[in-house]
């Protein structure tokens, strides 16, 4: 059976990074994926990279500047976000926003309302004031995840792509390879960053990974002129301009859903791209003529309290679990370093992931989802439910 | 179900889709989409069975849509009289007799009316209400509910890419037929027309007849491809030949360079217009919106839905009439292997500096070193050191993830221009059947519409009540060192649902 020191499942961001660190590290490491790398949430999400609420937040601030250094290739990453605000609701909101930030040590700037226009020249006479986070920024996804799979074979590192992994092998206690489509292959260690697919995966070794998955969509526009920053946000919007000029915006409701161990049945984007229009017309005045030329929908794995899980597992002790729960991208630079960490010493050294831990789901009920309602929701369910 | 115990309580999540997807703007009975012969024939049918039927189409569609050569490859070749949109409405309506039919049969007919979007209830999408599609003229859009929907959508132009073909006047058969025949618009004289095929030959007994030159037809193999019934006599053929450049000034081509395959002896041919009349392939974009089976028949053309009989889909609400069903190549003639035989020629005899996505200025060059786009600036040597080839070696080529790298095909045509090009491409230089490469997928809205048109400005309250930037999880964006303390509570409320990362 040939195989490599440790194997990833899922060549999405995280698994990506994970592989990449552990390749700088001198390990031998195998990326297998189901289709083609990046091609689920890690190739389609909004890109931000200011995650201020999680411990991983300093690495990412320090890592996403050094990023195409060290890959090799260029992520696209810009600096800095502007959020402001068309109403004194989220002038308040954004402020709460900016003294978090201060409180943990990042410089926040308060911004007139001639002072957004002059960083976000879209914007319109609307603008009731802004934030400037002089941290933070966006990369491009799709970019970013071929850069590191790139980066990882520089190192030495294997990708298979088209080869989902059906099956955990174990013996004695622990993991000793996995079966694909493809084969089977050996490893000493196993990373599982599978997304939604990951919590099928660990039930087999007796791990409680509790997921569900829903789809959230975001719309883009053709080029406009290059703003001073693209990480322009507000209006119930998250989003950036692409360096080619796009606009690439989401928001709004997702749909609950589940998925199979091939991934999404489909990705639809709804009409809810004429709300997201709205709402990037009203944030952005100025761009209201500019043509949405596509729209997209990715599938994110949420857990029951939307918070990552990174863990390595006391049982079997050879065998390393990440789920991002939408956060994934902006913070894979750092969540790659983490995983590295645990695989390869055991704990993290450079943030605490205790919190972050798959043992807080213990004693979740076995239908958390349906009592949550994180499930397929026909419409008329939802509206009896709305009146009641 | 996840569990075999009766669940006690289902909950319900406020901030998710189901319950907030509005009714639409009005209903209809029957949606035809499209109103060529298929699509009226259609109308007709499901009009004298008694059903109360909307048929649509987007002619004439703006001067916009148009430069960017949508729905049909119109290379700039046309008049001024397109910009006149009240009268291109009445022209419409004349040169389609057929309508006046309909109308008068019951069936309502809005022209210049897009439909950008169409969506049934299914996989991923439990929350919609019931079937509906996005519509939109100029000024605004809507959503219409419908009982049945029929496609009728037709075929588009296959461009391929030589010197020159980014100028104005070289354009496809099908647009030069409606510019000649929908919108009495065309602004040509003499035409040179690429292929030799059924669509060539029809496509010049139709500029002939219209009073327009025909040059000459340029053929890739050293067979004419038509049947012998349609050739017209006098009319010159070039086979073994291909199109090298076209050569112009400001207002297009005047000239276009085809060399002898065998020879390498080039000519000169003295031209207004370079009709692309190699092939049309099906124009499935909304039935890919609509999550209906596709599949690669390459007996029909390309990419084309799945289909028992030629009008029932694997959606039940959605039928298809006409060349959306697909387009067959003719007697003995593989339309696929006939569109690689020209893409082969191409690349041989053109350098790969030629432009193949118009809209990203993306090169053939550009797209077998999988480069980066020119903003980037110089890449990396790492990089610079990356290939096609070695993108290959990780698995089929496949064009969504290659247009992510190059931006070939993300530019605001939708790809109208070079979808099926930069798929030869990919297929030509990996050595496999442009059968094998995956269909790069359509997503809505199937036409460039502004912010402002598709904006849903009537906004349902429910949908405003509940928006939030995110999921809306209780607790997700609590800072972590207060995760677990009394600090916690402090958090509910803090952002509403507003919270920016």
């Amino acid at each position: 059976m040939t195989g490599a020191t440790v194997i990833v499942v899922g060549g999405g961001v995280t698994g990506l990074s994970a592989a990449w660190w552990l390749a700088r590290s001198g390990v031998d490491v195998l990326v297998l994926d189901k289709g083609i790398v990046g091609w689920e949430a890690s190739g389609r999400n909004g890109g931000g990279a200011s995650h201020y609420h999680s411990p991983l937040f300093h690495e990412e601030q320090r890592l996403w500047p050094l990023m195409d250094e060290m890959l090799g290739y260029s992520t696209e990453y810009r600096r800095e976000r502007v959020v402001f605000a068309t109403n004194a609701l989220h002038h308040e909101q954004y402020q709460r926003m900016a003294q978090m930030c201060r409180a943990i040590g990042y410089r926040v700037d308060d911004l007139d309302p001639a002072q957004v226009r002059e960083f976000v020249p879209l914007a319109g006479d609307n603008v009731v004031s802004g934030i400037h986070l002089r941290f933070g920024g966006q990369a491009n996804p799709q970019r970013t995840v071929q850069a590191y799979a790139w980066a990882l074979q520089d190192l030495g590192g294997q990708i298979r792509q088209h080869a989902p992994v059906t099956r955990i092998l174990t013996a004695g206690g622990k993991v000793t390879g996995v079966e694909t489509a493809r084969g089977a292959f050996a490893c000493d260690h196993l990373v599982v960053a599978a997304g939604p697919q990951g919590e099928a995966l660990l039930v087999q070794v007796g791990a409680r990974l509790p997921l569900a998955p829903a789809r959230a969509e975001m719309i883009v526009t053709e080029p406009a002129p290059l703003m001073p920053v693209g990480g322009a946000d507000g209006n119930g919007l998250y989003g950036r301009q692409t360096l080619r000029g796009n606009l690439a915006y989401g928001g709004g409701p997702h749909e609950w859903m589940d998925v199979g161990p091939d991934g999404p049945a489909r990705r639809p984007s709804t009409p809810l791209l004429r709300n997201l229009s709205r709402r990037v017309a009203e944030l952005l005045p100025k761009a209201a003529h500019l043509r949405v030329i596509r729209s997209w929908a990715g599938v994110v794995e949420n857990t029951p309290d939307g918070r990552p899980v990174i863990d390595r597992l006391d049982d079997p002790g050879n065998l390393t679990v990440a789920t991002m729960s939408g956060v994934g991208f902006g913070l894979s630079p750092a969540t790659g370093h983490a995983i590295r960490d645990l695989v390869l010493d055991g704990r993290c050294a450079f943030a605490d992931l205790d919190k972050l831990s798959i043992k807080r789901f213990a004693g979740l009920p076995e239908d958390w989802r349906e009592a949550a309602g994180w499930v397929a929701t026909t419409h008329a369910e939802a509206i009896a439910a709305l009146a009641g | 179900m996840r569990s075999d115990r009766p669940v006690t309580t289902r909950g319900f999540d406020p901030k998710a889709q189901a319950g907030k997807v509005p009714a639409p703007d009005r209903r209809v009975e029957v949606l035809v989409i499209g109103a060529g012969p298929a699509g009226v024939a259609a109308a007709l049918e499901a009009r004298a069975r008694g059903a109360q039927v909307l048929l649509i189409d987007e002619n004439p569609v703006s001067a916009g849509l148009m430069g960017l050569d949508l729905p049909l490859y119109f290379g700039g070749r046309y008049t001024g009289a397109v910009q006149a949109k009240a009268r291109m409405m009445e022209q419409v309506f004349a040169a389609n007799p057929v309508l006046e039919t309909a109308f008068e049969a019951g069936v309502e007919i809005e022209l210049g009316v897009y439909c950008w979007g169409a969506w049934v209830p299914g996989a991923g999408l439990a929350s919609l209400p019931e079937p509906l599609a996005g519509l939109a003229d100029e000024e605004r859009s809507w959503m219409v509910g419908f009982r049945r929907l029929i496609v009728a959508t037709g075929a588009r132009d296959v461009a391929f890419s030589f010197k020159g073909w980014d100028q104005p006047g070289v354009m496809g058969a099908r647009a030069l037929r409606a510019l000649l025949d929908t919108y009495d618009a065309f602004s040509g004289r003499k035409l040179a027309i690429l292929g030799s095929g059924e669509l060539a030959l029809r496509t010049a007994r139709l500029a002939l007849d219209r009073g327009l030159d025909v040059v000459a037809l340029i053929e890739v193999d050293d067979a004419v491809q038509g049947p012998s019934d349609l050739l017209i006599p006098g009319l010159e053929i070039l086979t073994g030949h291909a199109p090298v450049r076209a050569v112009g000034g400001i207002a297009g081509v005047e000239r276009l360079t085809v060399r002898d395959l065998a020879t390498g002896a080039e000519r000169t041919l003295d031209c207004d217009t370079v009709v692309q009349a190699i092939a049309v392939t099906p124009t499935i974009e909304l039935l890919d919106v609509l999550g209906a089976d596709l599949a690669m028949q390459p007996a029909l053309g390309g990419h084309a839905p799945v289909s028992p009989d030629g009008l029932s889909t694997s959606l039940v609400e959605v039928s298809i009439a006409g060349s959306v069903a697909g387009v067959p190549g003719g007697l003995g003639i593989d339309p696929l292997a006939y569109q690689e035989a020209w893409m082969r020629a191409l690349m041989a005899i053109t350098d790969d500096s030629v432009v193949v996505c118009q809209c990203e200025d993306v090169t053939r060059e550009a797209l077998l070193a999988v480069r980066q786009p020119s903003y980037l600036g110089p890449p990396s040597p790492a990089m610079a050191a990356r290939d096609l080839g070695q993108l290959l070696d990780d698995g089929p080529a496949n064009q969504d993830q290659i247009k992510r790298l190059t931006r070939a095909c993300m530019g605001p045509c939708q790809a109208r221009r070079c979808r099926e090009q930069v798929a030869l491409i990919l297929a030509c230089a990996s050595n496999e059947p442009v059968s094998r490469v995956p269909l790069a997928g359509y997503r809505a809205p199937v036409r460039p519409l502004p912010l402002s048109v598709l904006a849903a400005w009537d906004e349902d309250p429910v949908m405003a009540g509940h928006w939030d930037v995110w999921f809306g999880i209780k607790g997700q964006w609590t800072p972590y060192a207060d995760i677990g303390t009394d600090r916690e509570a402090l958090y509910d409320g803090l952002f509403g649902g507003d919270m920016h990362l």
